[in-house]
């Protein structure tokens, strides 16, 4: 007789799954990201619209956003960054705990933007690492899904056993 | 209503202002150290009770009197303006007096316009930066600032040794940047209007 089954099947397999602990623990991740937004102008406008009913961020699992660094671990960054701003960027983004990823979401916050000037700085990528980088001015909401789902893409790929003994790059600043 | 007779019955006795212009509004050159009390006037007795605006304008290092501040009067009885000039008798360290004591919503106006050109707002209750960091040395908007930014570090220390940044000028190649509004969304972002030069390659002469 030919089964139809596919996927785990618990009378051939019984009650265990072997598979690799970084295939686990990422597949736990990607699958619930939760987001800090950092909105700072106009982008954060789409950001709310893709959390909202018609886009609908939570199909990826990741609509629960937080608004405390402590309680996040994916920084959106929707917006233009002043200079004055940057350094609030960068505490916010020191107070989350690992891992934790940023998506510089819209042209402002990816490169400064139409923004040449004195006042703003050219990309936010100056004082935090960017994982994913958003086009748009601002992106719409699919554009932002997108660049969450290469996002998990990336978490899905991470070496993340070996980086749980992995010593942090900076002390960072408190 | 602001005709002829309410403007010959504001000038009666009064030497410190003058009549510039009424093209689109009432505009009156009024000199620094009657400011308060003539704003003072225009409040209780004129019915101007509304500061819709104030700002400055620099004229240049070359010119005589370089900072004119502008302020924009608002009455709602007459239905109309009145703007008041008042030109800083320093070009070196432009200061007039401040009016918050008369209009409260000019304090932060003050900040900005001292934030931006650098003017003193005498007996002002908070006169520092509003947009800009308080150790930041320039006054942006002033006519020899270049629209790129001066380098100058990052207002936090600790932020800046971490990163390794600091406040950079724009790079300004190309510009300006402009959204064509039309055709396709990816076509229609905001994009330099001159593409044929970058860091890399020299603008063509």
């Amino acid at each position: 007789m030919i089964s139809n089954e596919v996927g785990y099947n618990s009378k051939v397999e019984g009650e265990v799954i072997v598979t690799r602990a970084d295939s686990v623990i990422n597949w736990i991740r990607k699958h619930s990201v939760w987001p800090m937004p950092m909105g700072l102008a106009c982008c954060a406008i789409e950001l709310m619209a893709s959390a909202a009913s018609r886009y609908d961020i939570s199909r990826f699992g990741m609509e629960v956003m937080r608004f405390s660094p402590r309680q996040s671990d994916c920084m959106i960054v929707a917006g233009t960054v002043t200079y004055k701003m940057a350094e609030v960027v960068r505490r916010i983004y020191d107070q989350m705990g690992d891992p934790k990823w940023v998506v510089a979401m819209g042209a402002c916050a990816s490169t400064g933007g139409m923004y040449r000037s004195y006042a703003v700085m050219q990309g936010v990528d100056n004082v935090v690492p960017v994982d994913v980088y958003v086009s748009g001015c601002p992106p719409r909401p699919e554009a932002l899904l997108d660049a969450m789902m290469k996002l998990q893409g990336k978490i899905g790929n991470e070496s993340s056993v070996k980086n749980l003994s992995k010593k942090p790059e900076s002390t960072g600043v408190s | 209503m602001i005709d002829d007779d309410f403007v010959k019955a504001l000038l009666e006795g009064r030497d410190f202002i003058s009549v510039k212009h009424r093209v689109d509004c009432l505009t009156l050159d009024c000199l620094p150290d009657s400011l308060i009390g003539f704003c003072k006037h225009l409040r209780d007795d004129q019915t101007f009770d509304l500061l819709v605006d104030l700002t400055a304008v620099d004229h240049g290092e070359e010119a005589d009197s370089r900072f004119q501040v502008v302020l924009h009067l608002y009455s709602l009885i007459h239905k109309s303006y009145v703007r008041l000039h008042v030109a800083c008798p320093d070009n070196q360290s432009p200061s007039i007096p401040s009016i918050s004591s008369v209009f409260p919503a000019a304090n932060w106006h003050e900040r900005e316009t001292f934030d931006m050109f650098g003017i003193k707002f005498s007996d002002h209750p908070n006169l520092k930066r509003i947009l800009m960091w308080d150790d930041y040395p320039y006054f942006p908007l002033r006519k020899e600032f270049p629209l790129a930014g001066i380098e100058v570090p990052l207002p936090a220390a600790d932020v800046a040794e971490v990163t390794g940044a600091d406040v950079d000028p724009a790079p300004m190649m190309g510009g300006p940047f402009v959204a064509s509004g039309n055709g396709r969304m990816s076509e229609a972002e905001p994009r330099a209007k001159d593409e044929s030069w970058t860091e890399e390659s020299e603008k063509p002469l």
